[in-house]
């Protein structure tokens, strides 16, 4: 809970949201005749609507990237590092939008929400949705809001994935993609890892094929293990061993199998309080969303023919302890970049923090974050000169 | 490496190379600049000749510079070559004052001429009458302005002489095309251009294959 609201947050903030009529044609096959989108908006859009950047959530992440919806709200937005009054993405100077994507179980259409057509919550029925989904759904939000064309579209990890699709899908519709701790596409061990968490949901007893809201239950403990291999995927060995090392709780073995280290308890924390948090349907659906991310096998084999049809500048960045999107994955998005002779920059932080490093305040990661964000934010304003 | 690259950068008065350099590459010609530090050069020729290119930078500082300078850099270590660029990916290959500090002058050279039609580089004499002086008369590693440091803290470790270098182009096939050899401040003039092994402080080659 915030005593005061820090001066570099964007206060208290309100969620918006977009009804959308209009049907969305889906890479599945199917449509969603017509569907919600939950976002908020921190800073304000300038005269011509130059200086708006989107923000696109990972995995497990929602439209509440910053500020506090309250002052009894224990913890601010989830990329409050990021997003405010002059920080790396300048409220000052940019209009922020982030929303929750369609699937996702915030409050825009998916699994947890109503089926218009039956009257009944989606649960398992909801469309399974792709990046590519996503993106035209976050292109129908900037059509509402008036935005002709993002000054840039950020993301990490799910996120990032999103920001280059936006550069493939729309190529004239944004200024700059900034791809953070992400990947071209999912590894076979990216995809071994997610598809231990969906069996761990899916053969819990407690799912019921996904209507487990019918029997007033949820599928606590596959939600908990999904988490739990999820978060190890997001550490690095150097960061557990410095935050947890082999401490035990209590200070000595007890020949058992409850909880004896640290590791174990912290591990179990963060999926307790996750399972609590998250829907089950829509943690499947995320993560089949990951999987199937793959821009060059849609355009025709290369990542470089993908990227052909990309205008906009880019910023790629990695850390240098994360192993579930490693520098290496970013390299190749840099090189295709480069052979296609697009605008990329490129830097590699060094930090010991792993995956889950591009949501931290780490010196280095802001620096480079924030002059490429102030060169953006330079451009718009000489252009609206 | 390129923290190096950029102390060593600080006792250049001026970046005179750069304009030097900049007068050897036509319009529209795509760039590549190794240690290219705050993204001088490539920022001068974007805005003066059209020319696009990429920089490769090691140092966060110079990092930061770049992406707000709006001069594309890639983090990467010169030590760990170029294979990342195609053959023959750009017309030429920029690298000022760093080939004495990569750990290896021969190798990056050849990958320079692999990636780019013409290489263009600038390095500190070390077969001047001063630094030989040095050596001579004090019996000791020479330390001056323009190699201000001790010899064991230095990041130069592979200093040649211009000798040494046009002896190493002829044993590998390397052409050159134009040769500077300026003093300290990138001034050329008469006993440098006679003696460039005697006289030059800093040289700046063109080569091909």
């Amino acid at each position: 809970m915030p005593e005061s609201i820090p001066q570099d947050s964007v206060g208290l903030v309100q969620p918006h949201t977009l009804h959308v009529d209009q049907p969305l044609e889906l890479e599945c096959g199917r449509q969603l005749p017509s569907y919600d989108l939950v976002y908020e908006t921190y800073g304000n859009l300038n005269a011509s609507a130059s200086n708006a950047v989107l923000i696109c959530h990972a995995l497990s992440g929602h439209h509440h990237a910053a500020g506090y919806h309250s002052m009894d709200e224990k913890r601010p937005g989830w990329w409050d590092s990021c997003i405010g009054p002059g920080k790396p993405i300048d409220t000052n100077r940019f209009f922020v939008v982030c929303l929750n994507n369609l699937g996702g179980c915030h409050g825009s259409s998916g699994p947890t929400s109503t089926n218009p057509e039956t009257g009944q919550l989606w649960g398992p029925d909801f469309p399974m949705m792709t990046v590519k989904d996503w993106v035209k759904s976050q292109a129908r939000l900037a059509d509402a809001l008036g935005i002709e064309q993002w000054a840039a579209v950020v993301g990490g990890s799910l996120g990032g994935m999103q920001a280059l699709q936006w550069a493939i899908d729309f190529p004239e519709r944004l200024r700059h993609s900034v791809v953070i701790a992400a990947a071209p596409k999912l590894s076979a061990q990216n995809i071994a890892f997610n598809e231990v968490a969906r069996q761990s949901i899916l053969t819990d007893p407690n799912f019921h094929g996904g209507r487990y809201y019918l029997h007033d239950t949820y599928p606590r403990q596959g939600l908990i293990l999904a988490r739990m291999v999820g978060h190890i995927t997001y550490l690095s060995d150097d960061a557990m061993r410095m935050k947890f090392g082999r401490d035990l709780r209590s200070g000595r073995f007890h020949f058992g199998f409850d909880v004896e280290f640290q590791v174990e308890s912290y591990l179990r924390h963060q999926g307790e309080t996750f399972s609590r948090n998250f829907d089950a349907n829509t943690y499947l659906l995320m993560t089949k969303a990951l999987d199937y991310f793959d821009p060059a096998r849609e355009q025709g084999g290369t990542l470089e023919q993908a990227l052909e049809r990309t205008r906009c500048g880019f910023l790629v960045m990695s850390f240098n302890s994360d192993w579930r999107f490693s520098p290496e994955r970013s390299r190749e998005i840099v090189n295709a970049l480069t052979h296609v002779g697009r605008d990329v920059s490129y830097a590699e932080v060094d930090t010991p923090k792993g995956h889950d490093a591009f949501l931290l305040p780490i010196p280095e990661y802001v620096k480079l974050f924030g002059a490429y964000l102030r060169r953006v934010a330079d451009e718009v304003d000489a252009d609206g000169q | 490496m390129a923290n190096d690259v950029r102390r060593i950068r600080e006792w250049m008065p001026e970046r005179n190379d750069l304009s030097l350099i900049s007068d050897w590459i036509p319009r529209n010609a795509t760039v590549l600049d190794l240690g290219c530090g705050d993204g001088a050069l490539l920022a001068y020729l974007k805005a003066n000749k059209g020319v696009r290119g990429y920089g490769l930078e090691i140092d966060q500082d110079n990092l930061a510079a770049c992406f707000e300078n709006g001069v594309n850099v890639i983090e990467q270590d010169l030590d760990n070559g170029l294979d990342n660029f195609q053959n023959d990916r750009f017309d030429y290959v920029v690298m000022t004052q760093a080939l004495q500090a990569v750990l290896r002058p021969d190798r990056i050279l050849a990958e320079m001429l692999r990636v780019g039609r013409e290489a263009i580089i600038t390095f500190p004499n070390f077969g001047h009458w001063r630094v030989r002086s040095y050596l001579a008369f004090k019996g000791r590693m020479p330390v001056s302005s323009a190699l201000p440091y001790e010899w064991y803290d230095t990041p130069n470790i592979h200093l040649c002489t211009v000798n040494d270098f046009e002896t190493h182009c002829r044993k590998n096939d390397i052409r050159i095309i134009q040769r500077e050899v300026v003093n300290r401040d990138h001034r050329s003039s008469t006993l440098p251009r006679l003696l460039p092994n005697l006289f030059g402080e800093i040289a700046i080659y063109r080569v091909t294959r």
